[in-house]
């Protein structure tokens, strides 16, 4: 670097602060996130593996464990795909399309992620409960919803509603209708631009929406601790299941299970991260919060 | 001249389909669960809500949930803030990855991070070991709550700011500095009212975050009547005893005083945004 470029010491720049306020800030963020994002993380493995690797692996032998995995994969394999079909749809009118009212539906369509994860599940309790809307005629007619396998598909779909919507829409929206235009004066059917071009244009962000929309129906607590009734082995889901064991004193077969999760937490935000940063002008480029 | 019509013309096929799948699917899953709350919340009246909402328990438990969450909010708001500043001004390394950290509490599961919150604090274990012997107690105290809301909520304040900081024509900054401002006051008077309305907006959707939050919290809280009760733990304590329209009533308060508040927050917001002159 050329000499003229270096600046005397004792002058410091005016767009930033002192290195020792610089320092003093950077000290007092990190110490911030080590306490509260960074320790919660360790103590999760930490805890898990107290009592060594073999007894690690031993609790994921008990069936109810086995069951609680096999529940949370059979839900998210149901509630996944539909709200992935059901964001595409959304967005592919929404933002495809001028039409009368179309802020109010995408306002609805955000709606389930300003109501309490409890809330959720009440919701679904009041229609299908024992003393719900529908409860006596489901009694009658043999069917199950809460404390069953559809009730918390339900409260799952509900909570993670938005995801993919939220992702597809400003991504659509920013990449307008020309391709489509394009494919169809060439002679393309619909369905066959939809395909080839529409579905190739989003798939970065579709998998996105995907991934958070997947993490958040595998560890959602509130809404399904509600619906599901917590019967070991047929009702519990992953979370579910940690809270039993937490609360049996059961310490590390629960914290052994919550490292499962917390692992699907961490690849989830590495894949996230990856995405942002590979394909981050595939993805909608307004903020994600 | 075009008269007024439900959509505009489009070359695009498909609007019927996506539109009605659209609406079929989100009146299902979403507006048909949701008028069922309305349904019972008009059964109950507003004197039945009101009845509830002076119940002894539920005000202790409403004072609580509310309290803190914007407790939690602020301290969010203000560590947010520094976060924010740190990842997009300064160069250390690992930066990049403690980027990426922050959005830890949005991706883990609340009950693990419950679980694991709750045993950092307990009163033989890890932190709770170090703070017992001054006499304070987190785990099973309303300290626990609050300790368990500022992490479920903290993504929302730095992501919401650090858009906006990264924004920052610096010119303006030089500007202030060449017209003899210290750094300072060149960060209190110029670079913070830039962002206050982000950090009113990052406030608001951490506080909701806050109040709503039941996973992370019912392991540390100890959810004791009167003192670490949130309302969404009575609101599943009533629905426990079939209670459906005690767990309704608690809803609907809950969910009017969120609304409230949020709308001073949005009214604050505007304001704002005309005395500072910035989005």
């Amino acid at each position: 670097m050329p000499d003229v470029l270096v600046r005397p010491r004792n002058v410091s720049s005016a767009t930033t602060e002192r290195a020792v306020v610089r320092a003093l800030l950077i000290a007092l963020a990190l110490a911030f996130l080590a306490l509260f994002l960074i320790l919660p993380v360790v103590v999760v493995f930490a805890e898990a593996l107290r009592k060594g690797v073999a007894a690690y692996f031993a609790t994921f032998g008990d069936p109810d464990a086995q069951a609680a995995i096999g529940l949370t994969l059979t839900v998210v394999a149901i509630a996944v795909p539909l709200n992935m079909v059901f964001g595409i749809a959304a967005s592919w009118a929404i933002a495809k399309f001028e039409f009368v009212g179309k802020n109010l539906l995408i306002t609805l369509i955000d709606l389930p992620f300003s109501i309490s994860p409890v809330v959720s599940g009440l919701i679904y309790v009041l229609l299908f409960g024992a003393q719900g809307y529908f409860g006596p005629w489901l009694k009658s007619h043999g069917i199950e919803i809460i404390f069953a396998l559809p009730g918390i598909v339900l409260a799952t779909m509900f909570v993670t509603f938005p995801f993919v919507a939220r992702e597809l829409i400003p991504l659509m929206e920013e990449q307008g209708n020309s391709d489509e235009e394009a494919a169809l004066t060439l002679g393309a059917s619909g369905l066959r631009a939809f395909l080839t071009v529409t579905l190739p244009n989003i798939r970065w962000g579709l998998l996105y929406g995907v991934l958070l929309c997947n993490a958040r129906a595998m560890g959602e607590f509130g809404a399904v601790a509600v619906v599901s009734g917590h019967v070991r082995g047929f009702t519990n889901t992953m979370p579910l299941h940690v809270e039993i064991l937490y609360n049996e004193y059961n310490f590390a077969a629960a914290f052994a299970m919550a490292s499962l999760l917390t692992l699907l937490a961490l690849v989830t935000l590495a894949a996230k991260t990856l995405l942002e940063m590979h394909y981050g002008e595939a993805l909608a480029r307004t903020p994600r919060v | 001249m075009a008269t007024l019509r439900f959509r505009h013309a489009s070359a695009l096929p498909g609007f019927g389909l996506a539109l009605g799948y659209t609406l079929f699917y989100l009146g299902l899953v979403v507006l048909l669960p949701l008028a069922a709350l309305v349904m019972q919340a008009a059964g109950l009246g507003p004197r039945g809500i009101w009845a509830v909402a002076t119940e002894p328990r539920v005000v202790a438990a409403l004072r609580i949930s509310f309290g803190l969450a914007f407790a939690a909010a602020l301290v969010d708001c203000l560590f947010g803030l520094l976060i924010a500043w740190v990842l997009t001004r300064y160069a250390f390394p690992g930066r990049k990855l403690i980027d990426a950290a922050v959005d830890l509490p949005f991706a883990l599961p609340t009950a693990v991070a419950g679980i694991a919150l709750a045993t950092l604090y307990a009163p033989n274990e890890w932190i709770g070991a170090l703070l017992a012997p001054y006499g304070i107690k987190v785990a099973f105290t309303p300290a626990g709550i609050f300790v368990a809301l500022v992490f479920v909520a903290l993504p929302f304040t730095v992501r919401t700011v650090q858009p906006l900081i990264i924004e920052i024509d610096r010119s303006i900054e030089e500007a202030s500095a060449t017209l003899g401002a210290g750094r300072w006051q060149t960060v209190r008077r110029v670079i913070l009212p830039m962002l206050a309305p982000a950090m009113l907006t990052g406030f608001a959707l951490a506080f909701a975050r806050a109040v709503s939050e039941y996973g992370s919290v019912i392991f540390i809280a100890g959810n004791l009547p009167y003192v670490s009760e949130i309302a969404p733990v009575l609101i599943v304590i009533k629905l426990e005893e079939y209670n459906y329209p005690g767990a309704t009533a608690i809803a609907v308060i809950m969910l009017a005083l969120a609304f409230c508040i949020l709308l001073a927050i949005n009214l604050l917001q505007a304001w704002s945004r005309r005395r500072f002159g910035h989005a």
